[in-house]
């Protein structure tokens, strides 16, 4: 097991992805924070907080839980729903930002838009991770990307964040050494 | 979790996470997402050899909110009403490919048979047997007192809830104390000696037959339908009595808690064992059970058949929550 | 080799009482009991070392379904069955389709069992016309008719009529007949489906109370002793009606009374997968009545075992728990059960299996030529059974027409070796043969497998 990201480079990654945002999308008026649970839920409200601090106006942050939307439910034991809970703006016409902690496959961003398109029609979505790992599996990629974590396949890259797990901190596990 | 047959096929944290899955999917299919994919190419079949308007509407409605493919078989009409046997039935659904049968049968047990049998190989959910037991109804039931008594990820611990009425022929009855007493509910049944069970004082519930004497600090009354036939069956004398010593009537509504709840399984015998102040009044959530049993039953479809294939855990074991 | 005229040797038995022995039979008849006896003397030597042999079986309820359905069983077939079970003697139920009510159903049933040629059919006769529980049959015809017909009984009906049961009573005594009562009253055991109780409650299957059979067994008792009749109580299933039984005896009431092998080992806790395979009427009962009725087929309250065997085709079986029939196959495990049951927890000894299951049955109906002591002279009709062996019970594999057996699956002690009816083995080493086609039986070295 080896540290990939110390708790300070996770701030400093969140306060650099905040302005990219803000950089990106001129302000933040026009944006929808949208963490997917679980972590991602928790990144979404830091960067919140963070761009509430640098804008001095609230931001539109919320939750997309992409479990009923998932393209593998029927190969494991049926999961636990977490809650989405979609700002009162809601999404038509906005800048939506997907929030999530790592990208791996893209098949979690890919159910996102799926079940953000049951919602509504987002002006534009926009994709913000704390880590990017590689081993695309299908054609996603991130807009806001904390750190790029070149990983082999048998490795698992573990998130912890202080409100979960007691500490920040990325871990990788496994693989040949 | 194959089949859902009895509430006896729940553990206490099984029935916590229907409700739970309940609360979320309620709250998704009111607001933004009307539609999921979650069950898409799955069909369901709806075999009701009882006539059922609403709880079979239910149950379709649950299935497509799903996408589901929902295929109606009912009693009129049907070959089941023509004489064809419960096997051949089956074997017909299973020909056709159904992952999943809702059933409700005349007859306690159809539903086990179903599933026990070698007939066909779906999950089966069972919608009503006989006077046996109808486990959604209990789960939306449970779901609805929750909502308003409790809060989502807990039980019922402490909560006062008095069912009245046929306790003897009601499925109802039966799926409501064993799923209350499972979650905590401090449950007592009221009935008319006739019309409660030889056994009964086995059950994990109180039993009175004074109805205003068991109100008293009731958190939710739930009254169930009394069926005119049960007279001529002896069961009691006629309506006049049955009403005034089993009938929740304005003056007892009167002496409920404001915050207490009133429900009914529907349909209801207005004037019998309900009057319109009760049935009407602030404290009515009858209304409320009906569409709390659509994202009830979503819950229900999803734990069954979203999930692996009971025993089958197939594809490579990547960390939660990331892909 | 004429069948009639073949000697056997049966070596290695252990008799009733307990004593070691070898039986020889020619002709029909014992004609030697003794150790080791010369085998060179007998055409033919069985070896039934580890064997205990009783008088030949008797059994006084039966359903053999024929005249009217015989898709379920024959006279034939269940014939066949009953010498797989070891018995030699069977009582027909006269709930056939016509009703056993006049002496041509009763000679024709009759007929249809000697020209099988397994055991002995003894008719029974229906009390009322058309089992209608309303007027009497022709018990007179049917008692002068060929088969001399001497138990009466409308089973599968309970005569409830309490004027009506009291004119049969009386009627009866006559033609020195027995009326055979299935206790249930109607009117508390309406679409009645199992035992009255916890677990009815719970499987919201509706409940057969034990008092609907106990009202009926008191009220008759007393009509009984009042007309001075004899009373034959069929399949007793209650701890109560045991203990009402043991009252009335008590007082020399002339009642004798039955119970079925399934009623003494399953309860009503098999209703739960709601297989109606364990759908019987009158209904399993719970542990404690099981308890009772063994205790009362030990002290003799009961006085005999009668198997109740009712047959049905597979679709009156395979359905919802409502739908399906009554009843249960009983004539090839019974013996099994009762040395299950009975013999192995101490409560019943072999003389006592002999008494209830071959001599008290020929002795209540009338049979004069069974259920008499195993001695040189006496009709050679006998049973044996290997009480240490085990077998799985395979529903596939029953001589019966039908499977309803709900013993399916399960381990039974005890395996019967052969059964002999007239000194002529119609069941050894696993093979039937009716005593008409009977010379060319195997060999057998005792030990047959199911």
């Amino acid at each position: 097991m080896s540290l990939a990201l110390p708790a300070p480079d996770i701030t400093r990654a969140l306060t650099r992805i905040s302005h990219e945002i803000l950089e990106r999308n001129s302000g933040s008026e026009s944006i929808t924070l949208l963490g997917i649970p679980t972590r991602g839920a928790h990144l979404a409200k830091r960067i919140a907080a963070i761009i509430e601090t640098i804008e001095k106006v609230p931001v539109q942050v919320g939750t997309l839980d992409i479990t009923l939307h998932r393209d593998d439910l029927r190969m494991r034991p049926p999961r636990a729903l977490m809650p989405t809970l979609i700002p009162p703006l809601g999404v038509e016409g906005r800048n939506v930002i997907l929030i999530d902690d790592v990208l791996f496959s893209g098949r979690t961003i890919r159910a996102a838009l799926d079940a953000l398109g049951e919602i509504g029609r987002p002006k534009s979505v926009q994709l913000a991770v704390l880590v990017d790992r590689g081993h695309r599996e299908l054609p996603i990629r991130a807009d806001f990307v904390g750190k790029n974590l070149p990983t082999s396949i048998d490795q698992s890259v573990l998130v912890h964040l202080t409100e979960l797990d007691g500490a920040d901190e990325v871990l990788i596990e496994g693989g040949a050494k | 979790m194959k089949h859902l047959l009895s509430i006896n096929d729940l553990s206490k944290a099984e029935s916590i996470a229907i409700l739970d899955t309940a609360q979320e999917l309620a709250r998704v299919s009111d607001g933004p997402m009307k539609k999921l994919p979650t069950l898409r190419g799955r069909t369901i079949v709806n075999l009701f050899a009882e006539d059922s308007t609403r709880t079979r509407i239910s149950f379709e409605a649950a299935a497509k909110r799903l996408s589901a493919d929902v295929i109606n078989f009912s009693a009129k009409g049907s070959s089941i009403s023509k004489g064809e046997s419960l096997k051949d039935t089956a074997q017909t659904l299973q020909a056709m490919g159904a992952d999943a049968v809702i059933i409700r049968h005349g007859a306690s047990g159809a539903a086990q048979r179903l599933a026990d049998s070698k007939w066909m190989s779906g999950s089966v959910i069972n919608a009503g047997d006989g006077t046996h037991e109808h486990p959604s109804q209990a789960l939306l039931d449970a779901f609805t007192i929750r909502k308003h008594l409790a809060k989502s990820g807990e039980d019922l611990t402490g909560i006062k809830v008095v069912i009245v009425g046929d306790v003897l022929h009601s499925r109802v009855a039966r799926s409501n104390v064993l799923l209350l007493a499972k979650l905590g509910a401090d449950v007592t049944l009221v009935a008319p000696p006739t019309l409660l069970p030889v056994g009964v004082e086995s059950w994990p519930c109180k039993i009175s037959y004074d109805f205003d004497d068991a109100l008293v600090g009731a958190d939710a009354v739930m009254m169930l339908r009394i069926q005119l036939e049960r007279m001529s069956e002896m069961f009691f004398p006629n309506a006049r009595e049955y009403s005034r010593y089993f009938g929740l009537n304005g003056d007892r509504v009167k002496s409920l808690k404001p915050t207490t709840l009133v429900m009914h399984p529907g349909p209801m015998n207005r004037g019998l064992e309900i009057t319109a102040d009760a049935a009407d009044g602030a404290r009515s959530v009858i209304v409320e059970q009906v569409s709390n049993g659509v994202s009830v039953r979503m819950a229900i479809l999803y734990m069954l058949l979203a999930g692996a294939p009971e025993g089958e855990i197939i594809g490579i074991n990547r960390e939660v929550g990331a892909l | 080799m004429s069948a009639s005229n073949s000697n056997y040797l049966l070596s290695g038995l252990t008799l009733p009482d307990g004593t070691s022995s070898d039986i020889q039979i020619a002709n029909g008849v014992i004609t030697a009991i003794g150790k080791s006896l010369p085998k060179q003397s007998a055409d033919q030597v069985i070896d039934f070392k580890g064997s205990v042999v009783l008088p030949g079986l008797v059994d006084l309820h039966t359903h053999l379904r024929e005249p009217g359905k015989e898709d379920a069983e024959t006279v034939l077939s269940g014939s066949m069955a009953a010498a797989k079970g070891g018995f030699v003697a069977i009582s027909a139920m006269a709930n056939t389709s016509p009703v056993a009510d006049t002496a041509g159903v009763v000679e024709q049933v009759y007929a249809l069992g000697q020209s099988a040629g397994f055991v002995d059919v003894f008719p029974i006769g229906a009390v009322t016309q058309g089992l209608n529980g309303q007027t009497l049959s022709e018990i007179g015809a049917m008692a002068d008719s060929n088969a001399r017909v001497r138990v009466f009984s409308d089973d599968g009906n309970c005569v409830h009529d309490p004027l009506v049961m009291r004119r049969a009573l009386e009627y009866v005594k006559k033609f020195n007949g027995v009326i055979a009562q299935h206790a249930q009253e109607p009117a508390l055991t309406i679409g009645s489906q199992m035992n009255e109780g916890i677990n009815s409650s719970r499987l919201g299957l509706k409940g057969w109370p034990a008092v609907a059979e106990e009202a009926i067994i008191a009220r008759d008792v007393l009509l009984a002793d009042h007309v001075q009749s004899r009373l034959h109580i069929c399949h007793l299933t209650t701890a109560g009606g045991v203990d009402i039984i043991r009252w009335a005896k008590a007082r020399g009431i002339n009642v004798t009374a039955e119970v079925t092998p399934h009623h003494l080992l399953l309860t009503d806790d098999y209703a739960d997968s709601y297989d109606p395979i364990f759908k019987v009427n009158p209904p399993l009962r719970t542990q404690r009545d099981v308890e009772a009725l063994r205790e009362g087929l030990a002290d003799g309250t009961i006085d005999i075992v009668a198997t109740d065997h009712a047959p049905h085709p597979a679709e009156a079986k395979e359905c919802e728990w409502q739908e399906a029939a009554f009843g249960m196959l009983g004539l090839e495990s019974a013996l099994s059960i009762v040395n299950q049951t009975m013999v192995q927890t101490g409560l019943l000894n072999w003389e006592g299996v002999a008494d209830r299951m071959s001599r008290a049955p020929s002795r209540i109906a009338g049979y004069e030529n069974h259920g008499g002591k195993i001695e040189v002279g006496a009709p050679a009709h006998l049973t044996v059974i290997n009480p240490t062996q085990t077998y799985r019970v395979d529903r596939d594999l029953v001589a019966s027409r039908s499977r309803n057996t709900p013993f399916h699956g399960m381990e039974l002690s005890g395996v019967i070796q052969g059964t002999f009816f007239r000194g002529i083995p119609t069941y050894l080493a696993g093979q039937l043969t009716s005593i008409h086609s009977n010379g060319s039986n195997s060999e057998a070295q005792g030990g047959s497998s199911r």
